[in-house]
């Protein structure tokens, strides 16, 4: 291994953790944008956390260490994440723990960490969100290890780095019935696991609609800086999660130098910046579905996800 | 030409004992509660029912006396639920005791009032002090496996007046809501005591702000009407089309917010873009955004008559508006089916304006108690739900920008605005004003002795729809809710006066 390996984790790290507010405001702005409005511009975000970072640390009478220690568990587990995953280069040290199911741990280590802040206020509202995250993440976290278990068949691995290097070799994998399926599977869970629409509103005001927010209500100042950060940085790294799954191309490989990680972190930008206006532009379009009908929603996903599997099988099986 | 010159009414006086008898055959007789209020006359108290029934339009007034001494009243929660309402407003204001009242508790006032006064009564003298602490509220609990309780309010999130909502739930389906209001009292109907007449309008005006032409003209009515002011045939059209501006601005602003409401913001962008043109337009035509200051008593001053060009031109945008917020079979999924009030259920609580209609009633003003000779047919819709509430919206969008249309092709120059002397006698005089404005039928009573207000009496259709809400809330799941109250959209100022 050379020495692109921990530079390019190191970078990617950074780029997420200090991108990501960058790309919330993107999206935030496209949609605004396309709504017709003037929008508070992509920045906005970084002046919310300046805002909220220079506030005063407030507890709620009550809580407990698992309200204090939330937002940084969430933001813990999802740098981690970000530094192990192929984002700009498959040779991160943390490679070996860039598993599959190691991955979605992480990602539900961050939920449900949350969802025990949300019960620990004893608030209605922080029970009432937490009941509804935890129903979605139970029939989201299935559906991401069903849809890229189905891609980890072709590469024979369940190592991220391997799918993705086998699917830079052979691009034309992902434009199977088995890709598609998974792909489209993976749009949807990664939507509702970031709670945007139709699964989530991260707009509204509206206390008694919210899922993810509802959690949060009483999180204030530097702590809810620190939630607003993870969210972002979890969007960041599923979106670049998706886009590499799919698109590999840039992302530096285990003998590449530094210009190769470089290169990698401008094409995993680029990407995850086209996924989100992309994203952004399609939410323009969408209403809310009834909370009833995400189960609905995510169980088709599910199934989705079950057919790749199953296609890569019967499918995918002479390439190999 | 007024609401008294084309309508019968009839004054009768009741003795307490012969109430209940009076009040069951007139609402057996199709008339529906549409006023109760008690009076102090000095020496002795006064309740007064008003009936009303149409088309053709018949007012019926049954007046009580009330012993100052034993202030009693046999109650008539029995046979009509507003009355029972009305009644308990009553005891709080006045502190008239309803007989075999089957809810005898407070309504009005809050439990930090002090009890014994009764800030309606003449001698109620400056307020008392308030309690710091206030006694709980007894709020409807309801044991079970898993049920548990969310609070919400008084004060949102959002720019909206304080009311607390108390959901008990099981699971995500709401079994009981039990709303809390009036936590902002501000003794409006007191405010008009002693004004003269033409003072009171930009009182009127200002009892909910987003109805003022309705609460303005209905003031202005009762004013006429018991003055005996007759108003030109023009100026009753214009005061027509200004409830119909009024109707369109708000209808288009909540058609917005329902999509709002479901996530599909970019529509409700098109809808602020729509009804800021409107608003401007009202501008136009008032010189008020919200169409104050138009209507006085006698007669009715516009700057101009608005371009029925660009109305048409904003009727068809509205039209297209509605069309894409439906064609999203998301947005139609949450709209159908969604806290149905069932035909009964509204005929029961006296529902009124689109909430009546949406649930197949055919309660409208304009048509049961015109005061143009313009009468347009009540919109109605029968499935309950908050898609029925929204295309009652639309269609009333509909036919409100033809009827504009329709007053600005005939109203002509016309002869300007007149000058309106009131001519005050010694005397007492009692007069009514019914208008549709555009969340329902609004109602002021006023009684006039000596050049001065003595007793006006409001009632906003919102105090008659806020009871459904949580009626068709039943079985509803609890993120349905915001999208509920916004179809109902109800008046939090204009039940609490």
């Amino acid at each position: 291994m050379t020495l692109a390996g921990p530079v390019g984790a190191i970078a990617q790290t950074a780029v997420v953790a200090l991108g990501a507010p960058a790309l919330v405001g993107t999206m935030r702005q496209v949609r605004a944008r396309l709504e017709g409005r003037a929008g508070p511009g992509v920045a906005q975000p970084y002046r919310d956390l300046r805002k909220l970072l220079g506030k005063q640390s407030l507890t709620p009478e009550g809580t407990t260490v698992v309200f204090a220690a939330a937002p940084a568990v969430i933001a813990a587990a999802t740098l981690i994440i970000a530094a192990a995953i192929p984002l700009a280069t498959t040779a991160s040290p943390l490679d070996g723990g860039a598993d599959l199911l190691a991955v979605v741990g992480l990602l539900l280590t961050g939920t449900v960490a949350l969802v025990l802040a949300g019960l620990d206020t004893g608030t209605p509202f922080g029970g009432m969100g937490a009941s509804r995250e935890t129903t979605i993440a139970a029939l989201v976290e299935p559906t991401v290890l069903l849809a890229v278990f189905a891609l980890s068949i072709r590469a024979g691995s369940s190592n991220l780095a391997v799918i993705v290097a086998d699917t830079a070799r052979r691009p034309g994998h992902v434009l199977s019935p088995a890709g598609a399926l998974a792909f489209a599977a993976l749009v949807v869970v990664v939507i509702a696991e970031t709670g945007r629409l139709p699964v989530d509103n991260p707009a509204t005001h509206l206390e008694l609609t919210m899922v993810h927010e509802a959690m949060v209500l009483e999180y204030s100042g530097p702590k809810l800086a620190v939630i607003e950060w993870g969210a972002a940085m979890r969007l960041t790294v599923l979106l670049g999660l998706l886009v590499n799954l799919f698109l590999p191309w840039g992302v530096a490989g285990s003998h590449s130098g530094p210009l190769a990680v470089v290169l990698g972190l401008g094409a995993v930008v680029a990407k995850v910046a086209v996924a989100g206006t992309a994203l952004a532009t399609g939410e323009v379009y969408l209403a809310k579905v009834r909370l009833f009908r995400v189960p609905e929603l995510l169980a088709g996903s599910f199934l989705l996800g079950l057919l790749a599997v199953t296609a890569s099988y019967f499918l995918a099986s002479p390439t190999v | 030409m007024t609401g008294a010159s084309s309508s019968s009414q009839t004054i009768r006086r009741v003795s307490p004992t012969d109430l209940g008898a009076e009040a069951a055959n007139l609402l057996a007789a199709g008339y529906r509660l549409a006023l109760a209020a008690c009076h102090d006359d000095g020496d002795a108290l006064r309740a007064v029912y008003l009936f009303a029934a149409g088309p053709p339009s018949r007012l019926v007034e049954l007046h009580v006396p009330i012993d100052a001494d034993r202030p009693h009243l046999p109650s008539l929660a029995e046979i009509s639920f507003p009355a029972g309402r009305f009644e308990r407003e009553m005891h709080d204001l006045f502190g008239v005791v309803p007989d075999n009242h089957p809810l005898p508790r407070r309504l009005v006032r809050h439990p930090n009032w002090p009890a014994g006064w009764y800030p309606m009564r003449h001698d109620a003298g400056p307020p008392p002090a308030f309690a710091t602490t206030q006694e709980p509220y007894q709020f409807l609990h309801i044991d079970g496996p898993g049920v548990y309780e969310i609070p919400v309010g008084p004060v949102h999130a959002g720019l909206i007046e304080p009311g607390h909502f108390r959901f008990s739930v099981v699971g995500e389906t709401i079994l009981e809501l039990e709303i809390r209001l009036w936590f902002v009292h501000r003794g409006i109907e007191k405010l008009f005591e002693s004004r003269r007449p033409a003072d009171g309008v930009a009182l009127a005006e200002r009892i909910s702000g987003d109805t003022a032409v309705g609460h303005s003209l209905a003031y202005t009515q009762a004013i006429e009407t018991a003055l005996g002011i007759t108003v030109s045939p023009r100026d009753g059209r214009l005061r027509a089309m200004l409830l119909e501006l009024e109707r369109i601005y708000n209808h288009v602003t909540d058609l917005g917010a329902l999509a709002n409401d479901v996530g599909y913001g970019v529509l409700n962008g098109h809808a602020q873009h729509i009804r800021e043109q409107l608003l401007r337009l009202n501008h136009t035509v008032t010189g008020h955004r919200l169409l104050r200051g138009a209507i006085t008593p006698g007669t009715t001053h516009l700057l101009q008559l608005p371009d029925p060009r660009q109305l048409r031109d904003v009727g068809a945008d509205i039209a297209e508006l509605a069309g894409l917020i439906l064609a999203n079979s998301t947005v139609c999924d949450r709209f159908a089916r969604t806290a149905r009030l069932t035909r009964t259920q509204a005929a029961d609580l006296g529902c009124l304006g689109y909430v009546a209609r949406a649930s197949g009633q055919t309660a409208d003003a304009r048509h049961d108690h015109p005061t143009c000779d313009l009468e347009p047919e009540p919109v109605i819709h029968d499935s309950g739900d908050v898609l029925a509430r929204f295309l009652v919206r639309r269609d009333e969008i509909a036919a409100s920008v033809a009827l504009v249309e329709e007053i600005i092709e005939t109203a002509g120059m016309g002869d300007g605005p007149k000058d309106c002397r009131i001519v005050v006698d010694r005397g007492r005089r009692s007069g009514i004003g019914i208008v549709e404005g555009w969340r329902g039928t609004i109602v002021h009573r006023v009684e006039i002795a000596d050049g001065t207000i003595t007793r006006h009496k409001i009632v906003d259709p919102s105090w008659f729809n806020w009871p459904a809400l949580p009626i068709a809330l039943a079985e509803t799941i609890v993120p349905d809710f915001p999208l509920t109250n916004k179809s109902f959209n109800l008046s939090y100022a204009g039940n609490d006066l």
